[in-house]
């Protein structure tokens, strides 16, 4: 039977028939939609951890327990759980282990736009690369197979094209799977230096005998074209653009393993066509092993390692003209994505934009606080940062903790705030740190953390209590402020900002897209003076006409922000 | 290859659309890929999603100047893609205008003759008054399928076809809904 899938579903379809029973992931775009699918799955038992690292190692001891095991994550998030991954190549598995990394090429949703490939080859374990839905799923259930006949962690490597296009796949039943037994081996699994040793051994051997088993596995594939040319040497998603661009001429090989790579087939390719073409996006992966084999291909010469290619920039490349398709028309005003209207983080941003705060920022919606009108953040690295940097910071200059405030969201402060808040107290720095406690995981799409209340399963879960686990780290100065209470946010900056020690305000109020949010009437505007201030807060349900403004009534949720900012109290609550 | 385009605002439902494409083409025999976006822009950022459909379908992505139809959620977004669509192509646009921030702001206008420069640059154009119809159909968040009602004709497919679709790819509850506003959408044509 054939169904509609996104990619990232069919690699959830792929677990299910594979019979993976252990699932534990931290959202990240691109990746986030497997763990949602797999966790509909009954006979699968799915999880959001608290970060990628405690997900990867949590998938590691279902493994070593003997489940077939999987951990989903996004480029980035494959830094944080880097760790355990990199020894877990050494202990191997017993039942299978399977980890997801989807890379953001073109940066839809990423603060980089690193190549994940780099970490098969940093850490020795393989990596798969479907290029459509179909193979999502074939190449799931695969890699549970070669993780456990190699001993070894598989990588499945996907990106934002393959894991959010849709196309149909060919679905079937789960073949059962047995648990394997858990047998205590401590040589293997207990990673002291002297165990270490003959585990690293035992890598090179495996990886050397999956370097054989690549030359001849079918998913790597050759297509022999009608004419001897051009060959493309290509994987993944921008296969599918090659195979577009260059057409029915050219030769290929469609690499579904891109580490270890093969080299017989592609020398052999190179021995049969005029010009070699190695398409892939990002970095010079797959040439550079080309190259150290002396074959003679082109790639990054003609291809740049940013964003996204497209198929006329391939033609153009194949030597196709490509259509001139500019218009003369108006440039369309651009549209960036905005904080939602009732969003509990807008009031927050615009009293730190009036208080002329400098402001260490996080990843989350609120990172869109750092967009004009709001225009209220000065940095913004990875998730956690705001809270030790600005701990660095503060100590290399003590003078700007009268003016510095860190803002972090629920979920990013429980995925790795928290350590840096405790290096705050401990080495002593009067950071005031802001806790945006909307209780969900918003930016990627409101999945459940521990500050909720429930599980992915869809079960209740205890709530973690932030102001007590902030006390329990040794900040004495915990507070916690209704996010739309922009007076009282106001009042406690300036005594926190003032008070010599580490500080913690909780602005709390659930984010405008949840079922517990509580609507207010929306607001109507009489006699506006024209002045505009109100419009500083960059609330899409506020527009102007002429000079006037006026309330969307379709998007206001009634937070009354805008009420609060307008002077002349023209902006009423509506009936 | 069929090649369509479908441009909005995050949370306009250009998914739901484009899913609807997808089960109308796969049930008319054609291979079908859909390029969703999920993610940041779904905050009220510019969307993109794309449909292609044929006896075989490589890259989800649809090169520039060959798209065959534009189905656009809003004004604006409908100008912003038409470098998507091939000479003379077909735009079918709702009427909504949805002032993105740096209007709002002041930092920049929206512009008042988006239809006009649309057909000057040699499109087909159909305009609906999508909101205000998906009203009628009973809840606003169908407009999305009423342009897709209104897009029917240039997009082929017998009505049995449209609702073998709608029923595919709509949640059950809110199936009569869309239905209702497919129906209101053909009536433009
Ligand atoms: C290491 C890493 N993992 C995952 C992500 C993806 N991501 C971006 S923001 C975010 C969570 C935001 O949630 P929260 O802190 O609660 O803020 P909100 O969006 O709700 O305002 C995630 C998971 C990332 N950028 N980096």
């Amino acid at each position: 039977m054939k169904k509609m899938m996104l990619g990232n579903e069919a690699v959830a379809r792929g677990l299910y028939e594979a019979g993976c029973t252990f699932v534990s992931s931290y959202p990240g775009t691109p990746s986030t939609e497997i763990t949602q699918y797999a966790s509909d799955y009954v006979s699968i038992y799915a999880e959001w951890a608290t970060n990628e690292k405690v997900a990867a190692e949590a998938a590691f001891g279902a493994s070593l327990a003997g489940a077939r095991a999987f951990s989903g994550m996004k480029h980035v998030g494959l830094n944080v759980a880097a760790d355990p991954v990199f020894t877990a190549a050494y202990t191997g598995v017993n039942g299978g282990l399977v980890i997801a990394v989807a890379d953001d090429m073109g940066m839809h949703s990423s603060q980089n736009e690193q190549d994940s490939r780099h970490y098969a080859v940093a850490s020795k374990i393989p990596m798969l690369e479907p290029s459509d839905s179909q193979e999502c799923k074939d190449f799931t259930k695969l890699a549970f197979e070669l993780s456990e006949k190699f001993d070894t962690p598989v990588f499945v490597r996907l990106s934002t094209r393959i894991s959010h296009s849709l196309g149909s796949v060919e679905i079937s039943e789960p073949a059962p799977v047995e648990p394997r037994e858990y047998v205590k081996n401590t040589q293997k699994y207990v990673m002291t230096p002297a165990n270490g040793r003959p585990r690293h051994a035992e890598v090179e051997k495996h990886m050397e005998e999956l370097g054989d088993w690549c030359e001849t596995a079918d998913i790597n594939s050759v297509e022999w074209g009608t004419e001897r040319k051009i060959g493309v040497v290509s994987a993944g998603i921008a296969y599918q653009t090659a195979r577009e661009a260059f057409g029915d001429k050219a030769s290929y090989i469609k690499l579904g393993m891109i580490y270890p790579l093969p080299v017989a087939i592609i020398q052999e390719l190179a021995e049969k066509v005029e010009t070699l073409y190695v398409i892939e996006e990002l970095d010079d992966f797959i040439e550079t092993h080309c190259k150290k084999h002396g074959i003679s291909v082109i790639g990054k010469a003609e291809l740049s390692p940013l964003g996204e290619y497209t198929p006329e920039m391939l033609r153009r490349l194949a030597g196709d003209s490509v259509p001139d398709v500019t218009h003369t028309i108006t440039v369309p005003p651009a549209r960036p994505p905005v904080l939602c209207p009732g969003c509990p983080h807008r009031g927050v941003f615009s009293v730190l934009n009036k208080m002329k705060l400098t402001v260490t920022g996080d990843i989350g919606c609120y990172t869109l606080g750092a967009a004009k009108p709001l225009d209220a953040m000065d940095m913004c690295l990875c998730m956690g940062a705001s809270v030790s940097s600005l701990h660095g910071l503060l100590k290399a200059r003590p003078e700007m903790a009268r003016r510095s405030v860190g803002v972090i969201g629920d979920s990013t402060f429980l995925h790795s705030g928290i350590t840096g808040l405790i290096n705050i107290v401990y080495n002593r720095s009067a950071a005031t740190v802001l806790i945006l406690d909307n209780s969900i995981t918003g930016m990627t799409g409101h999945q459940p953390n521990p500050v909720s209340g429930f599980t992915l399963k869809k079960e209740a879960a205890p709530v973690v209590n932030l102001e007590v686990l902030c006390r329990g780290c040794g900040v004495e100065r915990v507070r916690v402020v209704d996010a739309f209470d922009m007076e009282g946010l106001e009042a406690a900056l300036k005594e926190e900002l003032a008070a010599d020690e580490p500080s913690v305000v909780i602005m709390r109020r659930p984010c405008a897209l949840v079922k517990t949010f509580k609507k207010g009437s929306p607001r109507t505007v009489e006699d506006c003076k024209k002045c505009k201030a109100c419009l500083r807060v960059g609330c899409p349900a506020l527009y102007t006409v002429g000079e006037l403004i006026q309330v969307d009534q379709s998007l206001c949720m009634g937070c009354g922000l805008c009420s609060k900012i307008c002077r002349f109290g023209a902006i009423k609550e509506g009936k | 290859m069929t090649n369509i385009v479908i441009s909005g605002v995050g949370g306009q439902g250009s998914i739901l659309a484009s899913r609807i494409l997808f089960a109308l083409y796969e049930t008319r025999g054609d291979m079908v890929k859909v390029s969703e976006v999920h993610g940041m822009s779904q905050r009220g950022g510019s969307v993109i999603t794309t449909v292609r459909a044929g006896k075989t379908v490589y890259s989800p992505l649809i090169p520039d100047g060959e798209g065959d139809i534009l189905i656009a959620l809003e004004q604006i977004e409908a100008l912003r893609y038409l470098n998507q669509l091939k000479p003379g192509g077909t735009v079918i646009s709702s009427i909504q205008k949805i002032p993105p921030m740096p209007v709002l702001t002041g930092a920049a206008v929206y512009p008042d003759n988006v239809f006009d420069e649309i057909r000057g640059a040699g499109f087909k154009l159909i305009t609906i008054d999508a909101l205000t119809l998906a009203k009628q159909a009973g809840n606003s968040k169908a407009a999305n399928v009423v342009v897709l009602g209104a897009a029917s004709a240039a997009l082929g497919g017998t009505d049995a076809e449209w609702d073998a679709a709608l029923s595919a790819a709509v949640k059950p509850q809110f199936l009569d809904l869309n239905r209702r506003a497919f129906e209101l959408g053909k009536t433009v044509i």
